[in-house]
């Protein structure tokens, strides 16, 4: 038995019987990140000796009984986004290479409560600018499955490192598909839950009103017992919700017989691999042998979406990446300074990579005077659409089935040239952030020999519809086990 | 409609931002913002007329709470990620006037 390719149900069972420990665990994880991550390069600080402690306690707490969750002493990775007390949180940008917060984000907070143990933080495209990892600062992420591949972004780390068993389950977080993209390429579970659901304190913002923390995972079950660790809501977030966390595995099992599953067909036009359409295709009978209703549905602002989203997205974010100025925490860069405007000038110019820089000047650009109406203030009003899109589909039908990427995996380089291609590849996932639904991403086939991922999305707040669906074609498929041999 | 940014209008974003750059990099942005925009136009195609703005998340609502003074964090503390301090203060060169 190899511990790390465990679940988190299976791992959780044999600590709590006393099988195995999680100091046995976490040695085994930490030997394998030692051993596969130079390969794979997910990991932008592993935390040895953090984790072993934190193994030990939760040893500890199993041996006494006391307050024991699914998560205790369970090895887990966190994207380098999400504030870590004394461990460098690096956005994999330079202008936070050596940045090391002071305080724990709630997340960070409620998994340790749990007693979930953190092995290392994971890279990621700098800041969340990315859909393959390639625009960390620091090196770029491969694909378990093929090292010439890109592994999705922008939580390329967290997914690779999912994929590649380099943790029992990832942290990642999702602005425009930066969960759900790489879970598709890297053949993992994660979701995106509803905006609100999670809390963002200590999230290092891209864009506000999109970025939702969400966890990777082997299948649906674990995703549902993630998240109902470190949902609710949070006085330190005003936007999270206050309804009550669901228990989301008690209900997991239930029947999808008779429930109503959307095909929205704006998903499915020309420029789709084959061999991701005919996996969805199959993916689609299935949920029909298991007693679904399928019905075609319209979200006829889908083309919109991208448009939308990045403008919206370069417009937060120019805001957002306002803090990082070199007077407060970080990089800064003051030689021969006459005045804090060159502080800010040359830690900038010095801090950040080029598609930082590019988001954050066109962000500038859209809001700016004359150009106001015409981007920002008509892709809100496009947004609205957006979310009456979702909002029409979901009086017919109960879920939504789509593919998250056009293609599985491209390689590495394939895109870097041309940022507008490298945007074209969230078409598909970009559009459920803007309208605040919630969708997870699951291993469904491949093509080529590489992973295809579908997405279920579902209504605002019903993640248990979506745990429950995904759940079901877990049972009857074995997608979600297969592991790249590395 | 095919928009050109020209490299003026690149240095004047930069700007905006407090970011400094060259003149070759203001070349090569302003080639990749024009393909950019002009992709982005194709939000005209669509009919807006009396359509309000999303300005917020679903669950918009006022979050109202007692303004109650609790412990923050401690001023050493907060003050280890500054570049430079003195006396328990972010130090900077000079924001406003002479010297």
């Amino acid at each position: 038995m190899q511990l790390t390719n465990l679940t988190i149900q299976e791992a959780s069972e044999l600590l709590k019987t006393k099988k195995i420990s999680s100091v046995e665990l976490t040695k085994e994880t930490l030997k394998r990140i030692h051993d596969v991550d130079k390969k794979v390069k997910s990991y932008v600080t592993v935390t040895d000796d953090l984790a072993l402690k934190q193994a030990k306690q939760a040893d500890e707490r199993i041996a006494k009984g006391e307050n024991i969750t699914p998560l205790t002493g369970i090895p887990f990775a966190m994207k380098d986004c999400i504030s870590t007390r004394d461990v460098k949180t690096t956005c994999s940008s330079k202008i936070l290479e050596n940045y090391v917060p002071q305080y724990n984000a709630t997340v960070t907070n409620k998994l340790a409560d749990a007693g979930a143990v953190l092995v290392g933080k994971t890279n990621m495209d700098e800041f969340g600018m990315g859909s393959s990892c390639e625009n960390s600062a620091f090196f770029n992420t491969h694909n378990p499955w093929n090292l010439n591949h890109v592994p999705g972004g922008s939580s390329g780390g967290s997914a690779a490192a999912m994929s590649a068993s380099l943790a029992t389950f990832t942290i990642g977080e999702d602005t425009g598909g930066s969960v759900r993209m790489p879970a598709g390429f890297c053949n993992v579970t994660g979701i995106k839950p509803t905006y609100g659901r999670v809390s963002r304190y200590g999230l290092i913002s891209l864009v506000s009103s999109f970025d939702c923390i969400g966890p990777m995972t082997r299948d649906a079950y674990d995703c549902a017992t993630v998240l109902e660790a470190i949902a609710g809501h949070d006085e330190k977030d005003s936007t999270t919700y206050n309804s009550a966390v669901p228990n989301y595995t008690k209900n997991i099992n239930k029947s999808v017989k008779g429930m109503k599953l959307g095909i929205p067909k704006e998903y499915f036009v020309a420029g789709m691999e084959a061999g991701v359409e005919s996996s969805i295709q199959e993916a689609i009978r299935t949920y029909e042998k298991l007693g679904m209703e399928i019905h075609e549905v319209s979200l006829p602002t889908t083309q919109y979406g991208l448009p939308v989203y990045y403008l919206l997205l370069f417009a937060e974010a120019s805001s957002n990446l306002a803090r990082f100025d070199g007077t407060r925490f970080g990089l800064s860069k003051s030689e021969n300074a006459k005045d804090v405007i060159d502080i800010y000038l040359q830690t900038r110019r010095e801090g950040f990579g080029d598609e930082v820089k590019r988001r954050i000047m066109l962000g500038a650009y859209a809001l700016s005077a004359g150009y106001y109406d015409a981007y920002y203030l008509k892709a809100q009003k496009v947004r609205t659409l957006l979310r009456r899109d979702f909002e029409t589909a979901f009086s017919k039908v109960d879920i939504l089935l789509a593919p998250t990427c056009p293609t599985t995996a491209f390689k590495l380089g394939e895109k870097t040239s041309d940022p507008l291609e490298m945007y074209l590849s969230d078409i598909y996932v970009v559009a459920t952030n803007p309208a605040g639904v919630p969708a997870m991403a699951l291993p469904c086939g491949f093509s080529n020999d590489m992973p295809v991922g579908m997405q279920l999305i579902g209504k605002h707040l019903d993640e248990q519809t979506i745990f429950q669906v995904g759940h079901a074609y877990q049972q009857v498929t074995d997608w979600h086990k297969q592991l790249p041999l590395i | 409609m095919t928009q050109t940014i020209d490299t003026k209008t690149i240095k004047h974003v930069a700007n905006l931002v407090r970011l400094g750059i060259s003149e070759e990099e203001a070349q090569k942005f302003s080639g990749q913002f024009s393909a950019i925009i002009d992709y982005f136009n194709m939000l005209n195609e669509v009919d807006t007329e009396n359509v309000i703005p999303a300005s917020d998340v679903a669950n918009a609502e006022n979050v109202l709470r007692e303004d109650v003074v609790k412990p923050s964090m401690d001023r050493e503390e907060f003050l280890k990620n500054a570049p430079q301090s003195e006396r328990g203060y972010v130090k900077v060169p000079t924001v406003l006037g002479e010297e």
